[in-house]
């Protein structure tokens, strides 16, 4: 293989997984919101709690449009077999993102008869973050394949795995929130969030430790990858520094420090990405299909890389720029909406 | 089972596209409306100009949230109804949609938030610059989905392997044959579509006699652009239609039911077209105008629907009658922009009451041009979706019937609400107006555009 064929898919891999991640975290916290919503009953403290996100929101989605139109660019088969491959939990999860996106809007319009909103923003959200871990659940699953296209039936997706994929999604996006509310908001609100931060935590441990004895256990090539000398040697600091971000981030929440546990967190996110990238590589649709054999011709990856390699500093500067605008914490009744 | 699951596709594309389009259509031009009250409050300093630059924000707002969240649906459905699609033009129009979220869709979400949230926040000079930012991604996004689209209409630049389309010379992707004269048709008509809308607004305030002063303004800035635009998109529209005749003469043939080549054009006013007998019922025609519009020649000839296998042509009874009514609508406005600017140069334009009646129910007429013109060019190309390249049947993912049955059931019920509840609150924005929107709510007050905080930043600032 000549270098450009094996490096640009490598590259182009590496783009499409640092913007999932970016977007797991970003809209990992806003969606948690969404999902704590039922939790908290006043109305005034909703608002905080929606105002606490409302300016990031849109650019937070646009790394999910990123991820999926990186995938149609680079890798048009990977993107082709695995989008009818999971067919329901995508369409389901864009829906359930209509609805909680148009409540950041409606929600005020509707204002004093909100309710309905109310239970949109946060079904939207529950309901996006649960398909967002089955698509996860269902792609480690793998995805039946042939001649270069899906050859599965609708429900393949459907079983266990994924479900419990889902409900740590759920889970993992809400321990975003929580500890993003610590951060950003003061007074009761916070207090409230560091109370569910911490069961949340538990819980997020619980499913990790869960997946990553689930996933080798059902799935040979992942066993293969994590319990092979060396391989073994060489991973050990990923669940190693797992536990040394979970830690930190119940000594944060448990010494009342504001920002340490919403860092920790998402360290802890990005650990788990990283762990699940490393369990698939260098598969783009496990079990099928590898980056180089999904890639799209060089011509269109150098195309799109270019513009990626000019864009994506000014992207990221000018969202650093809009986070540091709205610094500082949320007030109650103090939103800029 | 397989034509089905392809129907199906087919009338969900159609259903969440169409959905789509109008908010875009509406954002574009509305954000530009906007960014040009901001500039203009900063330099005349007009009170006016601020308090209508907050009020259109905030239907903004309402309308970019739709526009958002059904354009992630698009962005998914190429990959899970049209994987095959993906696969053929993948390497092609993929980049184009890829330029699309790197250089406009990022650029318009993120400074989205500065514009909606950032009044007391940044200083005002930051604000308009990020509400001007926001009109130029929401223009970059239909130059590059106007590029793919083209692209699709008259492929240019790519050569094709193995039945898959590769890219040569990325230019001639982009600014591809049809490419030029369909994103300036495009552009003006959201800019069209927007000033009717604003237009309308000011005239059901002036009507109800409410807000006049910023009734005032709307008219004046809408029906401005009316009056100039309608006749330069005519204009626009008839080089399209040229471009179209020489690149897709199927979809000219279908819009002007012409089925036979060997004779010049009639320009058919009224018919309905019989694909079974290729031949026109009830027509009411003038002979050869319509040759003398495509060919601009009284007996020019241009090819008919017989000249092609009937599997390679469009269906012609929604072209013909698409098309008819986009130019019904062109027409109207013509009207609409012309009469008004008549009594506005006789300084009579507020005082018309029996016009602004009418003006006040013009802001549909951008929406429904819109949506027939995309229904000319998407069916007129059909059985392509990409000409000459790849038919729409073999485009499609194999995903079984119920499963996109399923998802066509659900889209219908949520975009009817989410769509049903939009309009209401646009609309109530609207009657609340420029300067009472919010202020009815007091348990909302603190949290709204406008805030006490920012009202008494706001005076702060004035006091300067």
């Amino acid at each position: 293989m000549d270098p450009i064929s094996l490096w640009l898919p490598i590259v182009w891999a590496t783009l499409i997984g640092a913007a999932v991640a970016l977007y797991v975290c970003l809209d990992g916290f806003d969606l948690g919101i969404g999902i704590l919503f039922p939790l908290e009953p006043s109305e005034i403290r909703r608002d905080t709690m929606m105002n606490s996100v409302a300016p990031f929101w849109d650019g937070n989605e646009t790394w999910l449009i990123l991820g999926g139109g990186g995938l149609f660019v680079a890798f048009p088969l990977a993107y082709s077999v695995i989008m009818p491959g999971l067919y329901l939990p995508i369409i389901i999860m864009l829906l359930g993102l209509v609805f909680r996106g148009v409540a950041f809007e409606f929600r005020w319009a509707a204002k004093p008869h909100h309710e309905l909103w109310d239970i949109a923003f946060a079904g939207g959200s529950i309901v996006a973050a649960f398909m967002q871990g089955v698509v996860l659940g269902g792609y480690l699953e793998g995805i039946d394949v042939q001649n270069n296209a899906f050859a599965g039936g609708p429900l393949d997706w459907f079983g266990p795995f994924p479900f419990f994929t889902g409900v740590a999604m759920v889970i993992g996006y809400a321990l975003l929130g929580s500890t993003w509310l610590i951060m950003r908001t003061e007074g009761p609100l916070a207090d409230q969030a560091r109370g569910w931060a911490k069961w949340l935590l538990l819980g997020v441990l619980v499913c990790m430790l869960v997946i990553s004895l689930w996933t080798p256990l059902a799935f040979d090539r992942i066993a293969e990858r994590w319990f092979t000398w060396p391989n073994i040697l060489y991973l050990s600091p990923v669940p190693l520094l797992a536990f040394i971000f979970a830690f930190l981030c119940w000594h944060g929440l448990r010494s009342g420090r504001e920002a340490m546990p919403f860092l920790s967190a998402i360290c802890l996110f990005l650990l788990g990405f990283l762990g699940l990238a490393i369990s698939n590589l260098p598969y783009l649709v496990p079990p099928s299909l590898t980056i180089w054999e999904a890639a799209a011709v060089p011509e269109s990856q150098i195309f799109t890389l270019v513009g990626v390699l000019i864009m994506l500093p000014i992207i990221l500067g000018y969202t650093a720029f809009v986070y540091w605008t709205f610094r500082g914490k949320v007030r109650e009744g103090e939103g800029y909406h | 089972m397989e034509i089905d699951a392809v129907l199906l596709a087919r009338i969900q594309f159609a259903f969440t596209v169409s959905f789509h389009i109008i908010f875009p259509s509406f954002t574009i031009g509305l954000s530009a409306f906007i960014a040009t009250l901001l500039v203009r409050w900063r330099m005349t300093g007009e009170e006016r100009f601020h308090r209508l630059a907050r009020f259109w924000t905030k239907i903004f707002a309402v309308s970019f949230a739709m526009g958002v969240v059904s354009g992630v649906v698009m962005s998914y459905e190429f990959g899970t109804n049209w994987s095959h699609f993906s696969v053929v033009v993948g390497n092609v129009v993929g980049p184009l949609i890829g330029y699309e979220v790197l250089t406009a869709f990022f650029l318009e979400a993120t400074f989205l938030g500065i514009m909606l949230f950032g009044w007391s926040r940044v200083p005002p000079t930051l604000h308009v610059a990020s509400a001007v930012l926001v009109a130029i991604g929401t223009s970059l996004s239909a130059f590059w989905i106007l590029a793919a689209n083209s692209w699709m209409q008259t492929p240019a630049g790519h050569e094709i392997r193995d039945g898959i389309a590769y890219p040569v010379d990325w230019i001639a992707v982009i600014f591809n044959p049809s490419f030029p004269y369909r994103f300036a048709h495009m552009f003006t008509a959201a800019y069209l579509t927007t000033s009717l809308v604003v237009l309308a607004v000011g005239a059901r305030y002036l009507v109800t006699g409410r807000f006049k002063e910023e009734a005032h303004t709307m008219l004046r800035m809408g029906l401005g652009m009316v009056a100039i635009l309608t006749p330069l998109q005519m204009y626009i529209g008839d080089a399209s239609g040229l471009n179209t005749a020489k690149h897709q003469p199927e979809k000219v043939a279908a819009i002007e039911a012409h089925w036979d080549g060997n004779k010049p054009g009639e320009l058919v006013l009224f018919a309905i077209p019989d694909e079974a007998e290729e031949r026109n019922l009830f027509s009411i025609a003038i002979p050869n105008l319509s040759s003398l519009l495509i060919t601009h020649s009284w007996d020019g000839l241009f090819p008919g629907l017989k000249q092609y296998p009937a599997e390679d042509r469009p269906p012609v009874i929604p072209v013909f009658f698409a098309f008819r009514i986009m130019v019904g609508m062109g027409v109207l406005m013509l009207l609409i922009g012309w009469i008004g600017a008549w009594y506005w140069m006789r300084g009579r334009l507020f005082e018309t009451r029996w016009y602004l009646k009418i003006a006040q129910y013009a802001w549909p007429l951008g929406f429904i041009a819109i949506l027939s013109g995309w229904y000319v060019t998407e069916i007129g190309r059909q059985p392509w979706v990409a000409y000459g390249i790849l038919r729409t049947a073999d485009a499609a993912s194999p995903v079984a019937a119920s499963a996109v049955l399923t998802t066509l059931v659900l889209f219908f019920i949520v975009y009817l609400c989410v769509f049903a509840m939009g309009i209401y609150y646009i609309n109530r924005l609207i009657e609340h107006g420029p300067k009472g929107a919010g202020a009815k709510t007091p348990e909302a007050l603190p949290s709204r555009p406008l805030s006490a905080a920012h009202e008494a930043a706001h005076e702060a600032m004035e006091g300067n």
